[in-house]
Protein backbone atom coordinates (compact mmCIF):
# COMPACT_ATOMS: atom_id res chain seq x y z
CA UNK A 1 0.00 0.00 0.00
CA UNK A 2 1.34 3.48 -0.87
CA UNK A 3 2.20 5.97 1.89
CA UNK A 4 -0.57 8.28 0.69
CA UNK A 5 -3.08 5.47 0.95
CA UNK A 6 -1.84 4.62 4.46
CA UNK A 7 -2.19 8.25 5.49
CA UNK A 8 -5.72 8.32 4.11
CA UNK A 9 -6.75 5.10 5.82
CA UNK A 10 -5.27 5.98 9.22
CA UNK A 11 -7.27 8.21 11.51
CA UNK A 12 -4.00 9.72 12.68
CA UNK A 13 -0.82 9.59 10.62
CA UNK A 14 2.59 10.87 11.68
CA UNK A 15 5.47 10.56 9.25
CA UNK A 16 9.11 11.45 10.05
CA UNK A 17 7.82 14.03 12.51
CA UNK A 18 10.37 16.08 14.43
CA UNK A 19 9.94 18.96 16.80
CA UNK A 20 12.77 21.17 17.93
CA UNK A 21 12.17 23.88 20.53
CA UNK A 22 14.46 26.90 20.31
CA UNK A 23 16.45 27.84 17.22
CA UNK A 24 17.52 24.61 15.40
CA UNK A 25 21.30 24.19 15.25
CA UNK A 26 21.99 26.32 18.33
CA UNK A 27 23.06 25.14 21.79
CA UNK A 28 19.67 26.18 23.16
CA UNK A 29 17.78 23.95 20.72
CA UNK A 30 15.96 21.02 22.29
CA UNK A 31 14.80 18.12 20.12
CA UNK A 32 11.61 16.84 21.75
CA UNK A 33 10.53 14.54 18.90
CA UNK A 34 12.87 12.96 16.39
CA UNK A 35 11.66 11.43 13.12
CA UNK A 36 8.58 9.75 14.59
CA UNK A 37 6.41 7.49 12.41
CA UNK A 38 3.05 6.50 13.86
CA UNK A 39 -0.34 5.45 12.48
CA UNK A 40 -3.53 5.08 14.49
CA UNK A 41 -6.35 3.28 12.74
CA UNK A 42 -9.99 4.39 13.10
CA UNK A 43 -11.62 3.07 16.27
CA UNK A 44 -8.31 2.24 17.90
CA UNK A 45 -7.53 3.20 21.48
CA UNK A 46 -3.85 3.99 21.58
CA UNK A 47 -2.08 4.47 24.88
CA UNK A 48 1.09 6.54 24.52
CA UNK A 49 3.32 5.60 27.41
CA UNK A 50 6.59 7.11 28.49
CA UNK A 51 8.52 8.78 31.25
CA UNK A 52 8.15 12.48 32.00
CA UNK A 53 9.89 14.59 29.37
CA UNK A 54 9.90 11.93 26.64
CA UNK A 55 7.86 14.13 24.28
CA UNK A 56 4.38 12.65 24.83
CA UNK A 57 2.74 16.04 25.32
CA UNK A 58 4.55 17.49 22.30
CA UNK A 59 3.16 14.71 20.11
CA UNK A 60 -0.25 15.31 21.69
CA UNK A 61 -0.12 19.03 20.92
CA UNK A 62 0.96 18.36 17.32
CA UNK A 63 -1.94 15.96 16.78
CA UNK A 64 -4.28 18.51 18.41
CA UNK A 65 -3.00 21.20 16.03
CA UNK A 66 -1.81 23.38 18.91
CA UNK A 67 1.91 22.99 17.96
CA UNK A 68 3.48 22.95 14.49
CA UNK A 69 6.03 20.20 13.75
CA UNK A 70 9.52 21.43 12.78
CA UNK A 71 9.60 18.81 10.02
CA UNK A 72 7.57 15.83 8.86
CA UNK A 73 3.88 15.29 8.25
CA UNK A 74 0.99 15.14 10.70
CA UNK A 75 -2.41 14.16 9.31
CA UNK A 76 -5.65 13.67 11.21
CA UNK A 77 -8.39 12.17 9.05
CA UNK A 78 -6.24 13.12 6.05
CA UNK A 79 -5.79 16.79 6.93
CA UNK A 80 -3.11 18.87 8.60
CA UNK A 81 -4.46 19.79 12.08
CA UNK A 82 -2.19 22.85 12.40
CA UNK A 83 -2.60 24.36 8.91
CA UNK A 84 -6.29 23.43 8.57
CA UNK A 85 -6.98 24.36 12.20
CA UNK A 86 -10.57 25.57 11.78
CA UNK A 87 -11.63 22.59 9.65
CA UNK A 88 -11.32 20.38 12.75
CA UNK A 89 -14.11 22.22 14.56
CA UNK A 90 -16.22 19.45 16.11
CA UNK A 91 -13.97 16.71 14.70
CA UNK A 92 -11.46 16.50 17.50
CA UNK A 93 -11.98 16.77 21.24
CA UNK A 94 -9.49 16.90 24.08
CA UNK A 95 -9.57 15.83 27.72
CA UNK A 96 -6.73 17.56 29.50
CA UNK A 97 -4.67 16.54 32.52
CA UNK A 98 -6.55 19.01 34.70
CA UNK A 99 -10.22 19.71 34.10
CA UNK A 100 -9.73 23.20 32.61
CA UNK A 101 -13.32 24.20 33.27
CA UNK A 102 -14.18 27.85 32.75
CA UNK A 103 -14.79 29.06 36.32
CA UNK A 104 -17.41 31.60 35.24
CA UNK A 105 -19.59 28.90 33.64
CA UNK A 106 -21.76 26.34 35.39
CA UNK A 107 -21.20 22.63 34.74
CA UNK A 108 -23.81 22.50 31.98
CA UNK A 109 -22.53 25.70 30.37
CA UNK A 110 -19.03 24.20 30.32
CA UNK A 111 -20.33 21.08 28.58
CA UNK A 112 -22.13 23.28 26.04
CA UNK A 113 -18.91 25.07 25.09
CA UNK A 114 -17.94 22.89 22.11
CA UNK A 115 -21.52 22.87 20.85
CA UNK A 116 -21.55 26.67 20.91
CA UNK A 117 -18.54 26.66 18.60
CA UNK A 118 -20.53 24.40 16.28
CA UNK A 119 -23.41 26.91 16.33
CA UNK A 120 -25.93 24.33 17.51
CA UNK A 121 -29.33 25.75 18.56
CA UNK A 122 -29.61 26.58 22.27
CA UNK A 123 -32.24 23.91 22.99
CA UNK A 124 -30.18 21.20 21.32
CA UNK A 125 -27.05 22.32 23.15
CA UNK A 126 -28.82 22.18 26.49
CA UNK A 127 -30.36 18.75 25.81
CA UNK A 128 -27.04 17.23 24.65
CA UNK A 129 -25.13 18.68 27.60
CA UNK A 130 -27.80 17.44 30.01
CA UNK A 131 -27.63 13.96 28.47
CA UNK A 132 -23.85 13.72 28.90
CA UNK A 133 -23.90 15.07 32.42
CA UNK A 134 -26.53 12.50 33.34
CA UNK A 135 -24.52 9.71 31.65
CA UNK A 136 -21.54 10.67 33.75
CA UNK A 137 -23.53 10.69 36.97
CA UNK A 138 -23.74 14.46 37.38
CA UNK A 139 -27.51 14.83 37.22
CA UNK A 140 -28.51 17.47 39.76
CA UNK A 141 -25.19 19.33 39.48
CA UNK A 142 -25.89 21.03 36.14
CA UNK A 143 -25.99 24.53 37.58
CA UNK A 144 -23.13 24.16 40.03
CA UNK A 145 -20.06 26.24 39.35
CA UNK A 146 -16.70 24.40 39.14
CA UNK A 147 -15.56 25.60 42.58
CA UNK A 148 -18.54 23.78 44.12
CA UNK A 149 -17.60 20.43 42.53
CA UNK A 150 -15.03 17.87 43.69
CA UNK A 151 -11.96 17.08 41.56
CA UNK A 152 -13.55 13.89 40.25
CA UNK A 153 -16.80 15.65 39.38
CA UNK A 154 -14.93 18.42 37.57
CA UNK A 155 -13.00 15.89 35.51
CA UNK A 156 -16.29 14.18 34.64
CA UNK A 157 -17.62 17.51 33.40
CA UNK A 158 -14.55 17.85 31.21
CA UNK A 159 -15.10 14.33 29.83
CA UNK A 160 -18.76 15.21 29.15
CA UNK A 161 -17.57 18.38 27.38
CA UNK A 162 -15.29 16.30 25.12
CA UNK A 163 -17.96 13.71 24.30
CA UNK A 164 -20.77 16.24 23.77
CA UNK A 165 -19.39 17.46 20.44
CA UNK A 166 -19.49 13.87 19.13
CA UNK A 167 -15.98 14.29 17.70
CA UNK A 168 -14.52 11.24 15.95
CA UNK A 169 -11.16 11.65 17.60
CA UNK A 170 -10.50 12.00 21.32
CA UNK A 171 -7.17 13.10 22.67
CA UNK A 172 -6.58 12.56 26.38
CA UNK A 173 -3.56 13.91 28.24
CA UNK A 174 -3.28 11.95 31.51
CA UNK A 175 -6.83 12.95 32.42
CA UNK A 176 -7.01 10.91 35.62
CA UNK A 177 -3.52 11.49 36.99
CA UNK A 178 -4.62 14.19 39.45
CA UNK A 179 -7.36 12.02 41.01
CA UNK A 180 -7.21 9.45 43.80
CA UNK A 181 -6.87 5.86 42.59
CA UNK A 182 -10.44 4.85 43.43
CA UNK A 183 -12.02 7.80 41.57
CA UNK A 184 -9.52 7.43 38.72
CA UNK A 185 -10.33 3.71 38.37
CA UNK A 186 -14.07 4.36 38.22
CA UNK A 187 -13.71 7.16 35.69
CA UNK A 188 -11.28 5.14 33.59
CA UNK A 189 -13.80 2.30 33.31
CA UNK A 190 -16.56 4.77 32.36
CA UNK A 191 -14.28 6.39 29.83
CA UNK A 192 -13.35 3.10 28.11
CA UNK A 193 -17.03 2.11 27.97
CA UNK A 194 -18.04 5.43 26.40
CA UNK A 195 -15.22 5.35 23.84
CA UNK A 196 -16.13 1.81 22.79
CA UNK A 197 -19.88 2.49 22.74
CA UNK A 198 -19.45 5.56 20.58
CA UNK A 199 -16.80 4.09 18.27
CA UNK A 200 -14.23 6.82 18.83
CA UNK A 201 -10.56 6.82 17.93
CA UNK A 202 -8.65 7.76 21.06
CA UNK A 203 -5.08 8.66 21.88
CA UNK A 204 -4.48 8.42 25.59
CA UNK A 205 -1.29 9.73 27.14
CA UNK A 206 -0.18 8.17 30.38
CA UNK A 207 2.91 7.35 32.40
CA UNK A 208 1.23 4.45 34.19
CA UNK A 209 1.70 0.94 32.77
CA UNK A 210 -1.44 -0.31 34.54
CA UNK A 211 -3.53 2.52 33.11
CA UNK A 212 -2.17 1.88 29.61
CA UNK A 213 -3.06 -1.81 29.88
CA UNK A 214 -6.53 -0.99 31.17
CA UNK A 215 -7.34 1.66 28.57
CA UNK A 216 -5.58 0.85 25.35
CA UNK A 217 -5.97 -1.85 22.76
CA UNK A 218 -2.54 -0.78 21.62
CA UNK A 219 0.37 0.56 23.66
CA UNK A 220 3.25 2.56 22.22
CA UNK A 221 6.16 3.13 24.57
CA UNK A 222 8.19 6.25 23.84
CA UNK A 223 11.77 7.02 24.72
CA UNK A 224 13.43 10.41 24.65
CA UNK A 225 13.57 12.17 22.19
CA UNK A 226 10.12 10.78 21.35
CA UNK A 227 10.81 7.64 19.35
CA UNK A 228 9.01 4.34 19.52
CA UNK A 229 10.77 1.85 21.80
CA UNK A 230 7.97 -0.72 21.94
CA UNK A 231 4.65 -1.11 20.11
CA UNK A 232 2.16 -3.79 21.09
CA UNK A 233 -1.50 -4.43 20.25
CA UNK A 234 -3.92 -6.60 22.18
CA UNK A 235 -7.65 -7.00 22.72
CA UNK A 236 -10.26 -8.03 25.27
CA UNK A 237 -9.42 -11.71 24.66
CA UNK A 238 -5.79 -11.24 25.63
CA UNK A 239 -5.26 -13.37 28.72
CA UNK A 240 -3.88 -12.29 32.05
CA UNK A 241 -0.60 -14.15 31.55
CA UNK A 242 0.01 -12.42 28.24
CA UNK A 243 -0.87 -9.04 29.77
CA UNK A 244 1.68 -9.69 32.52
CA UNK A 245 4.29 -10.44 29.85
CA UNK A 246 3.46 -7.14 28.13
CA UNK A 247 3.68 -5.36 31.47
CA UNK A 248 7.11 -6.80 32.26
CA UNK A 249 8.37 -6.08 28.73
CA UNK A 250 7.23 -2.44 29.04
CA UNK A 251 8.94 -2.24 32.43
CA UNK A 252 12.19 -3.49 30.88
CA UNK A 253 11.95 -0.99 28.00
CA UNK A 254 11.30 1.93 30.35
CA UNK A 255 14.13 0.85 32.67
CA UNK A 256 16.77 1.02 29.90
CA UNK B 1 -25.77 20.34 87.52
CA UNK B 2 -27.31 21.68 84.34
CA UNK B 3 -25.62 23.99 81.88
CA UNK B 4 -27.49 26.83 80.27
CA UNK B 5 -27.71 26.13 76.52
CA UNK B 6 -27.07 29.22 74.40
CA UNK B 7 -30.34 30.80 73.27
CA UNK B 8 -30.87 30.00 69.58
CA UNK B 9 -31.68 33.07 67.48
CA UNK B 10 -34.49 32.50 64.94
CA UNK B 11 -33.12 32.54 61.34
CA UNK B 12 -35.20 35.56 60.25
CA UNK B 13 -34.04 37.56 63.27
CA UNK B 14 -30.41 36.51 62.63
CA UNK B 15 -30.68 37.70 59.02
CA UNK B 16 -32.20 41.00 60.16
CA UNK B 17 -29.42 41.46 62.70
CA UNK B 18 -26.73 40.67 60.13
CA UNK B 19 -28.30 43.14 57.68
CA UNK B 20 -28.50 45.85 60.31
CA UNK B 21 -24.87 45.21 61.29
CA UNK B 22 -23.76 45.52 57.65
CA UNK B 23 -25.75 48.74 57.19
CA UNK B 24 -24.45 50.14 60.46
CA UNK B 25 -20.82 49.42 59.62
CA UNK B 26 -21.15 51.09 56.20
CA UNK B 27 -23.03 54.15 57.52
CA UNK B 28 -21.02 54.67 60.71
CA UNK B 29 -17.94 56.34 59.10
CA UNK B 30 -20.19 58.92 57.36
CA UNK B 31 -22.09 59.61 60.59
CA UNK B 32 -18.81 60.25 62.43
CA UNK B 33 -17.57 62.71 59.76
CA UNK B 34 -20.94 64.53 59.70
CA UNK B 35 -21.01 64.85 63.49
CA UNK B 36 -17.42 66.16 63.61
CA UNK B 37 -18.19 68.77 60.94
CA UNK B 38 -21.40 69.83 62.63
CA UNK B 39 -19.55 70.10 65.94
CA UNK B 40 -16.88 72.29 64.29
CA UNK B 41 -19.59 74.52 62.78
CA UNK B 42 -20.64 75.46 66.33
CA UNK B 43 -17.25 77.02 67.09
CA UNK B 44 -15.97 78.35 63.74
CA UNK B 45 -17.27 81.14 61.46
CA UNK B 46 -19.81 80.18 58.78
CA UNK B 47 -17.42 80.81 55.88
CA UNK B 48 -15.03 78.19 57.33
CA UNK B 49 -17.38 75.49 58.64
CA UNK B 50 -20.98 76.15 57.58
CA UNK B 51 -23.73 74.12 59.22
CA UNK B 52 -24.48 70.92 57.30
CA UNK B 53 -28.15 71.89 57.41
CA UNK B 54 -27.28 74.88 55.18
CA UNK B 55 -25.26 72.58 52.93
CA UNK B 56 -28.20 70.18 52.73
CA UNK B 57 -30.55 72.98 51.58
CA UNK B 58 -27.97 74.11 49.01
CA UNK B 59 -27.75 70.55 47.70
CA UNK B 60 -31.55 70.42 47.37
CA UNK B 61 -31.45 73.78 45.57
CA UNK B 62 -28.98 72.36 43.02
CA UNK B 63 -31.17 69.30 42.49
CA UNK B 64 -34.32 71.39 42.13
CA UNK B 65 -32.94 74.13 39.89
CA UNK B 66 -32.85 72.95 36.27
CA UNK B 67 -29.94 75.12 35.14
CA UNK B 68 -27.80 74.20 38.16
CA UNK B 69 -28.54 70.50 37.82
CA UNK B 70 -27.61 70.79 34.14
CA UNK B 71 -24.12 71.76 35.32
CA UNK B 72 -23.94 68.58 37.39
CA UNK B 73 -25.13 66.50 34.43
CA UNK B 74 -22.59 68.19 32.14
CA UNK B 75 -19.77 67.20 34.48
CA UNK B 76 -21.06 63.64 34.79
CA UNK B 77 -21.27 63.31 31.02
CA UNK B 78 -17.73 64.68 30.67
CA UNK B 79 -16.43 62.11 33.16
CA UNK B 80 -18.25 59.22 31.48
CA UNK B 81 -17.26 60.31 27.96
CA UNK B 82 -13.63 60.74 28.98
CA UNK B 83 -13.52 57.37 30.72
CA UNK B 84 -15.27 55.63 27.82
CA UNK B 85 -12.85 57.22 25.34
CA UNK B 86 -9.80 56.25 27.41
CA UNK B 87 -11.16 52.73 27.95
CA UNK B 88 -11.78 52.13 24.25
CA UNK B 89 -8.43 53.55 23.13
CA UNK B 90 -6.64 51.85 26.05
CA UNK B 91 -8.33 48.52 25.27
CA UNK B 92 -7.27 48.67 21.62
CA UNK B 93 -3.70 49.66 22.57
CA UNK B 94 -3.54 46.83 25.13
CA UNK B 95 -4.71 44.30 22.52
CA UNK B 96 -2.05 45.53 20.08
CA UNK B 97 0.61 45.39 22.80
CA UNK B 98 -0.29 41.87 23.87
CA UNK B 99 -0.19 40.68 20.25
CA UNK B 100 3.11 42.28 19.33
CA UNK B 101 6.25 42.68 21.42
CA UNK B 102 7.45 45.44 19.07
CA UNK B 103 4.27 47.48 19.68
CA UNK B 104 4.62 46.83 23.42
CA UNK B 105 8.25 47.98 23.40
CA UNK B 106 7.24 51.11 21.50
CA UNK B 107 4.13 52.09 23.44
CA UNK B 108 5.05 51.17 27.03
CA UNK B 109 7.65 53.97 27.49
CA UNK B 110 5.31 56.52 25.88
CA UNK B 111 2.45 55.58 28.21
CA UNK B 112 4.79 55.64 31.22
CA UNK B 113 5.87 59.12 30.14
CA UNK B 114 2.22 60.21 29.92
CA UNK B 115 1.64 58.83 33.41
CA UNK B 116 4.28 61.19 34.75
CA UNK B 117 2.64 64.32 33.26
CA UNK B 118 0.46 66.10 35.85
CA UNK B 119 -3.23 66.62 35.04
CA UNK B 120 -2.76 70.39 35.25
CA UNK B 121 -0.10 70.24 32.51
CA UNK B 122 -2.59 68.45 30.23
CA UNK B 123 -5.07 71.25 31.02
CA UNK B 124 -2.53 73.86 29.91
CA UNK B 125 -1.61 71.86 26.78
CA UNK B 126 -5.29 71.45 25.88
CA UNK B 127 -5.97 75.18 26.24
CA UNK B 128 -2.98 76.02 24.00
CA UNK B 129 -3.69 73.32 21.39
CA UNK B 130 -7.48 73.28 21.05
CA UNK B 131 -10.34 75.74 20.79
CA UNK B 132 -13.54 73.86 21.70
CA UNK B 133 -14.21 73.64 25.45
CA UNK B 134 -15.78 70.19 25.29
CA UNK B 135 -13.01 68.76 23.16
CA UNK B 136 -10.40 70.23 25.51
CA UNK B 137 -12.01 68.54 28.51
CA UNK B 138 -12.45 65.25 26.63
CA UNK B 139 -8.79 65.36 25.61
CA UNK B 140 -7.66 66.04 29.21
CA UNK B 141 -9.83 63.22 30.57
CA UNK B 142 -8.59 60.74 27.99
CA UNK B 143 -4.91 61.63 28.37
CA UNK B 144 -4.96 61.44 32.17
CA UNK B 145 -6.74 58.08 32.39
CA UNK B 146 -5.42 56.39 29.22
CA UNK B 147 -2.15 54.98 30.64
CA UNK B 148 -3.89 53.43 33.65
CA UNK B 149 -6.63 51.84 31.52
CA UNK B 150 -4.09 50.52 29.00
CA UNK B 151 -1.80 49.01 31.62
CA UNK B 152 -4.72 47.53 33.54
CA UNK B 153 -6.27 45.89 30.46
CA UNK B 154 -2.81 44.75 29.32
CA UNK B 155 -2.16 43.18 32.72
CA UNK B 156 -5.53 41.42 32.60
CA UNK B 157 -4.87 40.06 29.11
CA UNK B 158 -1.43 38.80 30.14
CA UNK B 159 -2.78 37.19 33.29
CA UNK B 160 -5.30 35.06 31.37
CA UNK B 161 -4.82 31.35 32.02
CA UNK B 162 -2.83 29.74 29.19
CA UNK B 163 -4.40 26.38 30.06
CA UNK B 164 -7.93 27.72 29.66
CA UNK B 165 -6.98 29.52 26.46
CA UNK B 166 -5.58 26.27 24.98
CA UNK B 167 -8.72 24.43 26.05
CA UNK B 168 -10.94 26.94 24.27
CA UNK B 169 -8.63 26.90 21.23
CA UNK B 170 -9.00 23.11 21.04
CA UNK B 171 -12.65 23.72 20.08
CA UNK B 172 -11.50 25.95 17.20
CA UNK B 173 -13.45 29.10 18.08
CA UNK B 174 -13.88 32.03 15.73
CA UNK B 175 -12.24 35.27 16.93
CA UNK B 176 -15.59 36.65 18.06
CA UNK B 177 -16.46 33.49 19.99
CA UNK B 178 -13.00 33.37 21.57
CA UNK B 179 -13.54 36.92 22.77
CA UNK B 180 -17.05 36.20 24.04
CA UNK B 181 -16.47 32.91 25.85
CA UNK B 182 -12.90 33.38 27.07
CA UNK B 183 -11.28 36.80 26.82
CA UNK B 184 -14.18 39.03 27.94
CA UNK B 185 -15.15 37.00 31.05
CA UNK B 186 -11.49 36.49 32.00
CA UNK B 187 -10.59 40.18 31.95
CA UNK B 188 -13.92 41.57 33.19
CA UNK B 189 -12.95 41.60 36.92
CA UNK B 190 -9.85 43.69 36.15
CA UNK B 191 -11.83 45.97 33.86
CA UNK B 192 -14.39 46.71 36.57
CA UNK B 193 -11.57 47.41 39.04
CA UNK B 194 -9.93 49.71 36.48
CA UNK B 195 -13.23 51.61 36.08
CA UNK B 196 -13.58 51.96 39.84
CA UNK B 197 -10.04 53.31 40.23
CA UNK B 198 -10.20 55.62 37.20
CA UNK B 199 -13.63 56.94 38.16
CA UNK B 200 -12.15 58.51 41.29
CA UNK B 201 -9.21 59.93 39.32
CA UNK B 202 -11.49 61.24 36.58
CA UNK B 203 -13.82 63.02 39.01
CA UNK B 204 -10.82 64.91 40.42
CA UNK B 205 -9.35 65.73 37.01
CA UNK B 206 -12.63 66.93 35.49
CA UNK B 207 -12.97 69.57 38.19
CA UNK B 208 -9.48 70.90 37.45
CA UNK B 209 -10.26 70.94 33.71
CA UNK B 210 -13.56 72.78 34.26
CA UNK B 211 -12.02 75.16 36.76
CA UNK B 212 -9.64 76.48 34.14
CA UNK B 213 -11.26 76.04 30.79
CA UNK B 214 -15.05 75.65 31.06
CA UNK B 215 -18.08 77.94 31.28
CA UNK B 216 -20.23 75.38 33.05
CA UNK B 217 -20.04 72.25 35.17
CA UNK B 218 -19.16 71.50 38.79
CA UNK B 219 -15.59 72.84 38.41
CA UNK B 220 -16.86 76.13 37.01
CA UNK B 221 -19.41 76.42 39.83
CA UNK B 222 -16.70 75.71 42.42
CA UNK B 223 -14.72 78.63 40.99
CA UNK B 224 -17.79 80.87 41.45
CA UNK B 225 -18.16 79.75 45.09
CA UNK B 226 -14.48 80.44 45.72
CA UNK B 227 -14.90 83.98 44.37
CA UNK B 228 -17.97 84.48 46.60
CA UNK B 229 -16.18 82.90 49.58
CA UNK B 230 -19.22 80.63 49.93
CA UNK B 231 -18.12 77.44 51.73
CA UNK B 232 -21.64 76.00 51.92
CA UNK B 233 -21.95 76.33 48.13
CA UNK B 234 -18.48 74.87 47.56
CA UNK B 235 -19.40 71.87 49.73
CA UNK B 236 -22.78 71.41 48.07
CA UNK B 237 -21.21 71.38 44.58
CA UNK B 238 -18.45 69.03 45.75
CA UNK B 239 -21.03 66.68 47.22
CA UNK B 240 -22.74 66.41 43.81
CA UNK B 241 -19.60 64.77 42.45
CA UNK B 242 -19.14 62.66 45.56
CA UNK B 243 -22.73 61.37 45.25
CA UNK B 244 -22.13 60.55 41.60
CA UNK B 245 -18.91 58.62 42.36
CA UNK B 246 -20.62 56.74 45.21
CA UNK B 247 -23.63 55.83 43.05
CA UNK B 248 -21.45 54.57 40.17
CA UNK B 249 -19.13 52.70 42.58
CA UNK B 250 -22.22 51.11 44.14
CA UNK B 251 -23.54 50.13 40.71
CA UNK B 252 -20.17 48.59 39.81
CA UNK B 253 -20.10 46.66 43.10
CA UNK B 254 -23.62 45.40 42.39
CA UNK B 255 -22.50 44.24 38.94
CA UNK B 256 -19.48 42.51 40.53
CA UNK B 257 -21.64 40.73 43.09
CA UNK B 258 -23.99 39.51 40.36
CA UNK B 259 -21.55 38.67 37.59
CA UNK B 260 -18.84 37.15 39.80
CA UNK B 261 -21.07 34.95 41.94
CA UNK B 262 -19.18 31.98 40.46
CA UNK B 263 -16.18 32.82 42.63
CA UNK B 264 -15.42 30.58 45.58
CA UNK B 265 -15.40 32.41 48.90
CA UNK B 266 -13.05 31.20 51.60
CA UNK B 267 -14.38 31.21 55.14
CA UNK B 268 -11.03 32.51 56.31
CA UNK B 269 -10.29 36.11 55.35
CA UNK B 270 -6.87 37.19 54.05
Amino acid sequence: MSEAATAEKAAIHLEKVSKVFGKPGTAAAYRAVDGLDLDVRPGQMLALLGKTGCGKSTIFNMIAGLTEPTSGTVRVEGRDPFADFDSFRGKLAIVFQNDRLLPWRSAIQNVELGLEMLERPAAERRATAQLWLTKLGLGGHEHDYPHALSGGMRQRVSIARAFATNANILLCDEPFSALDESTAGRLRAEFVRLVKENGKTAVFITHSISEALEIGDRIVVLKRPAMIAYDVSFDADTGQAERELIRSRIGEVLAV
Amino acid sequence: MTEDAPQAVPPSQAMWLAGAKRLGSSVLPFVVVILLWQFASLFFPRFLFPSLIDVFWRCLEIFADGSMFADVLATILRILAGLAGAFIVGGVLALLMVRSRAVDNFLSPILSLFQGIPALSWVVFAIIWFHGVEFRIFFIMVMTTLPAFTFQVLGALRAMSRDLMEMVFSFRPTRIKLFRVMIAPAILPDILTAWKVNLGNASRVVVVAELVGATGGVGYQLLQQQQLFDMAGALAWTLQLVFFVLIVQGALTLIENTVFRYRAVSERAI
